[in-house]
């Protein structure tokens, strides 16, 4: 089922969020690198923004922190229309992808720059940033400067540095960007826990797909400016809206055919190298040009070809006969890459459940993939 | 290439011969301030009487004080001027004319300073005949050398303001503080050091500057640069050597000073850095 | 929007204005008055307006026989070209002499580097003017140099080559005046120098052998290239200064060494002839012209700002 690429509000929230956005625009010159976003984000919620470099996201983060000015559109806050305001007039923090920690000043300075500039009594300042060092755990390092911190460390300071203000919004640009591999899989269950904690409401920009579906609870695929589908990161992934969206969360296979028998039920699309049978209707006629997504991991790969399960039908359906071309060995799983008769390869990926099986599948090997009727995802856009 | 012998000695002997070239005049100098003999060249004893007759040389110590006022201001005003045309020139990449703008602060650190020295006089002059004002003295001097300190100050400012990560300037300002603060309380902080050695750049420079100053200078206004080089147009004279030594003196203790607690204060931040990230 | 973009808008025509206004004022504004007075006439003290009324009639008085003048009198062609020349024999020593040292210096221990830049800069602060008086001594009759150099009979061939008048004459010549002027604007070539070598990735040489090259080839394919803006900018920081150098010709140059800065002082200071002062001085701005623009050019895009 395909949607039509155009922006959607957040399903079982108030029409208008606490976080509205309505028809953004950035002009630089003739390029529009935001091209008419709207969106409504609620209370609470950790929403990412994640695309490629250039398709506008940054542009549109530091509109809302107020570094950018918007050509055209509104931001509403709380009810605050924000669009115009200077950035240090505005509620919200943003923690940066450098962490920008100020150099000269120690880790508790640093955490009391803002709640310095809001005037707060000065015993108020310092039971902020007592409770703000508790909360990243760096207590021991209040007197330090940044560059005596390690890296990790650093970004718990820019966090709580963020945080120290209380804002209505929390801006994270590229948050987990500067860490190695190992770092950022610990630091992302910590980053979500306190931010959660904290209760407050979350606007991140990512490049990193897994770091925008294990961080978000909402997110929008952006390029050129636009957003491409937005939705829990199951929904993305299950469900892309067009190609472009499947192809860029995860990995995809992509196959051409044309609409063969249109049912109530249950369709069949006719593939260059098989047939696709599947289990549910969908709106279009027959003879209709469609592309079927079929994600790695939901299909089988066997070297015998595998009776169809409950519900399959018979037929030679949702099944196809290849060569191992390459395969890559991940550790818990291999990617295979499956030639088929018409040139086009097959990925399929298989958790390596098992130690050492006697009848592995190696290279030139031949072997059957299959998949269930529900395995699909049809595309039209 | 690295490592070759061949090429670590040729490296070392050649930059040695370099650093003689460099410092023989240096050395000269000092070594002849001592000189009991009134033609420097030939050694004939030891003596300090050159220096005693530096403390009686009216002329060289009225001129000494004139030239640290005009270098003080100099080295003050061209900071000013300096850190508002590096800011011009670093934040802000387009504004109308700033082509010309970026020339004409880069011009003065080639230009021949006969030519500036007349055209900037040639001004005054006629700008006195409009206005009555101003006469030609350590006024006049003043602005000449703040020309001159101006291009120098934009270089060495401009080139770490370039340096600075303009998202420190966009935390600050994300976390409530308003342009001015932010510039005082982080970008002023971040290019102390680099303002510093501006202000001891200008100052120098005016300190040693002959050709503007004898263009702009005025009946009664004459620096220690002027007094130097009209004797030694004349010839060679032991007092000069004298004047020469206290100054290498004063200079040699204040660039090794400065030197070594910048050496010393890289060394502790590196080994800072180096703990941090083993923790 | 509107308090903090007029806000903005005031601070940025500050920054900007300020230090554009000066300029103008002290440096552009003048030039143009230098011109205006190269054409101008001189009666006695003061000049006679350019543009006067008489009888309802407007006249412009354009006196352009000074630029004549210097185009015909051999002496004033002379005296340019000449400085051209010594310019240009200034500049090549210092990048002979100074390109290795600024490499050598690259290439040292990252410990010993700032000692060794300090080293360099400690006679920038120390007076030039004094630096080039100690070479008056050291050049003149039992100066340490003079002996050195006698000594060795090196001066028998300083005289044959027309650099010095006779052997034994080392002082007011073109020779004393070329070491002078090659001494004082030695650390101006190896700054720019050492700090665009030090810069550069030596991952880059070793490709270079990698793929073949011995170290001869690799410093002229590779190093020599890369270090181009820094030999330009040098060059430029070197040339465009000698060119109009007055206080070492002065000091150390002789009769025989015609140099325009000095002939623009005497002009000045000597015969009062202030437009010809000016004349002299719009000639040499042409004069080097295509240089400064160059340098202009590399300045620009050596400060480029990082978007």
């Amino acid at each position: 089922m395909s949607l039509p690429p155009t922006t959607q509000p957040g399903s079982a929230v108030d029409p208008a969020g606490y976080l509205s956005i309505r028809g953004l625009v950035k002009d630089f010159d003739g390029y529009k690198a935001v091209n008419n976003i709207s969106l409504d984000i609620a209370k609470g919620e950790i929403f990412a923004l994640l695309g490629s470099s250039g398709c506008g996201k940054s542009t549109l983060l530091r509109m809302l922190a107020g570094f950018e000015t918007p050509t055209a559109g509104s931001i509403v806050l709380n009810g605050r229309d924000l669009s115009t305001m200077p950035p240090y007039e505005r509620p919200m923090n943003m923690m940066f992808q450098s962490y920008a920690l100020f150099p000269h000043l120690t880790v508790w300075d640093n955490i009391a720059f803002g709640l310095r500039r809001a005037k707060m009594p000065r015993d108020e300042i310092a039971a902020q940033v007592d409770a703000m060092l508790k909360l990243v755990q760096l207590g021991k390092f209040a007197q330090r400067k940044p560059h005596q911190l390690s890296g990790g460390q650093q970004q718990r300071v820019a966090l709580a540095r963020s945080l120290a203000k209380k804002p209505q919004l929390l801006l994270l640009d590229e948050p987990l960007g500067a860490l190695d591999k190992k770092l950022r899989e610990e630091t992302q269950i910590e980053l979500v826990n306190i931010i959660e904690n904290v209760g407050v409401t979350c606007v991140m920009v990512t490049h990193d797909q897994e770091e925008a579906m294990t961080m978000a609870s909402r997110l929008a695929v952006m390029s050129e400016g636009r957003f491409l589908q937005v939705g829990a990161p199951g929904d993305i992934y299950e469900t892309p809206a067009t190609r472009f969206v499947a192809d860029f969360i995860g990995n995809v296979n992509l196959m051409e055919g044309t609409l063969s028998d249109d049912q109530v039920d249950h369709v069949i699309i006719d593939c260059a190298d098989c047939r696709h049978y599947v289990g549910h209707g969908i709106t279009g006629t027959e003879g209709m040009a469609v592309t079927v997504a079929l994600r790695p991991e939901k299909i089988r790969i066997g070297r015998d070809l595998l009776p169809p399960q409950d519900g399959e039908p018979e037929g030679g359906l949702n099944r196809v006969q290849g060569t191992v071309k390459d395969l890559s060995y991940f550790g818990s799983f291999t990617v295979y890459h499956l030639a088929l008769a018409s040139g086009m390869v097959l990925k399929i990926s298989a958790s390596n459940t098992e130690r050492h099986r006697a009848d592995e599948l190696t290279w030139g090997d031949s072997a059957w993939a299959s998949w269930s009727p529900d395995a699909h995802v049809v595309l039209t856009a | 290439m690295k490592g070759s012998a061949f090429n670590r000695w040729f490296g070392a002997g050649w930059m040695t011969m370099g650093f003689v070239f460099l410092y023989l005049p240096i050395l000269a100098l000092v070594v002849f301030s001592f000189n009991d003999s009134p033609v420097p060249n030939l050694w004939r004893g030891f003596t300090l009487k050159w220096y005693s007759a530096l403390a009686a040389d009216d002329e060289m110590i009225s001129a000494f004080m004139l030239s640290m006022k005009v270098a003080f201001f100099t080295a003050c005003a061209s900071l000013v001027l300096g850190t508002l045309a590096a800011f011009a020139l670093v934040k802000y990449s387009r504004f109308s004319g700033r082509t010309l703008f970026s020339g004409m602060v880069n011009a003065p650190l080639v230009m021949p300073e006969v030519i500036v020295g007349l055209s900037l006089l040639l001004m005054l002059v006629s700008v006195q005949r409009a206005l009555g004002f101003p006469e030609r003295g350590s006024l006049t001097i003043w602005m000449g050398h703040l020309l001159l300190g101006m291009a120098y100050a934009t270089v060495v400012i401009q080139a770490r303001l370039k340096e600075l990560n303009p998202q420190l300037e966009e935390a600050a300002m994300d976390l409530g503080a308003r342009p001015w603060q932010v510039f005082t309380l982080v970008t002023l902080p971040m290019i102390s050091q680099s303002l510093m050695s501006a202000w001891l750049l200008t100052f120098t420079l005016s300190l040693d500057d002959v050709v503007l100053s004898a263009f702009l200078s005025g009946p009664g206004s004459t620096t220690l640069p002027l007094v130097i080089f009209s004797r030694a147009r004349l010839g060679l004279n032991p007092t000069v050597n004298a004047v020469a030594t206290m100054i290498v003196v004063v200079v040699a203790i204040g660039v090794v000073l400065a030197s070594y607690f910048i050496a010393r204060a890289e060394r502790n931040r590196t080994l800072e850095i180096a703990q941090a990230n083993r923790a | 929007m509107k308090a903090w973009l007029s806000g903005l808008i005031n601070g940025r025509s500050a920054v900007i204005g300020i230090p554009y206004v000066w300029l103008l004022v002290f440096f552009l504004f003048p030039f143009l008055i230098v011109m205006k007075i190269s054409v101008s006439e001189m009666d006695g003290v003061v000049f006679k307006d350019l543009v006067s009324v008489t009888d309802d009639a407007i006249s412009l008085t354009l006196k352009f026989s000074n630029y004549i003048f210097i185009t015909q009198d051999d002496l004033y062609f002379t005296t340019y070209l000449s400085s051209i020349k010594y310019a240009a024999v200034t500049t090549a020593l210092c990048l002979i002499l100074g390109y290795p040292f600024a490499y050598f210096m690259a290439r040292a221990k990252p410990t010993v580097q700032p000692a060794l830049l300090m080293l360099v800069m400690l006679p920038f602060w120390t007076s030039f003017l004094l630096r080039v008086y100690a070479w008056k001594g050291l050049l003149s009759e039992n100066g340490w140099v003079y002996d050195a150099i006698t000594g060795i009979g090196l001066d028998q061939w300083l005289a044959a080559g027309g650099l010095i008048s006779s052997p034994g004459q080392l002082m007011n010549s073109p020779f004393s005046l070329v070491l002078g002027m090659t001494y004082t604007y030695l650390p101006f070539m190896i700054l720019p120098l050492y700090s665009n070598l030090s810069k550069m990735d030596l991952r880059l040489l070793e490709a270079a052998t990698d793929l073949g090259a011995t170290p001869f080839v690799a410093f002229w394919t590779i190093t020599v290239p890369l270090s181009k803006a820094g030999i330009i900018a040098g060059s430029m920081l070197v040339l465009i200064p000698c060119v109009g150098e007055f206080v070492i010709p002065e000091l150390l140059g002789g009769p025989q060494t015609l140099m325009i800065g000095r002939v623009l002082w005497d002009e000045f200071f000597s015969n009062n002839d202030w437009p010809m002062a000016s004349t002299v001085a719009v000639v040499m701005v042409l004069l080097i012209l295509v240089p400064l623009a160059i340098f202009n050019k590399y300045q620009a895009e050596a400060n480029e700002v990082r978007q």
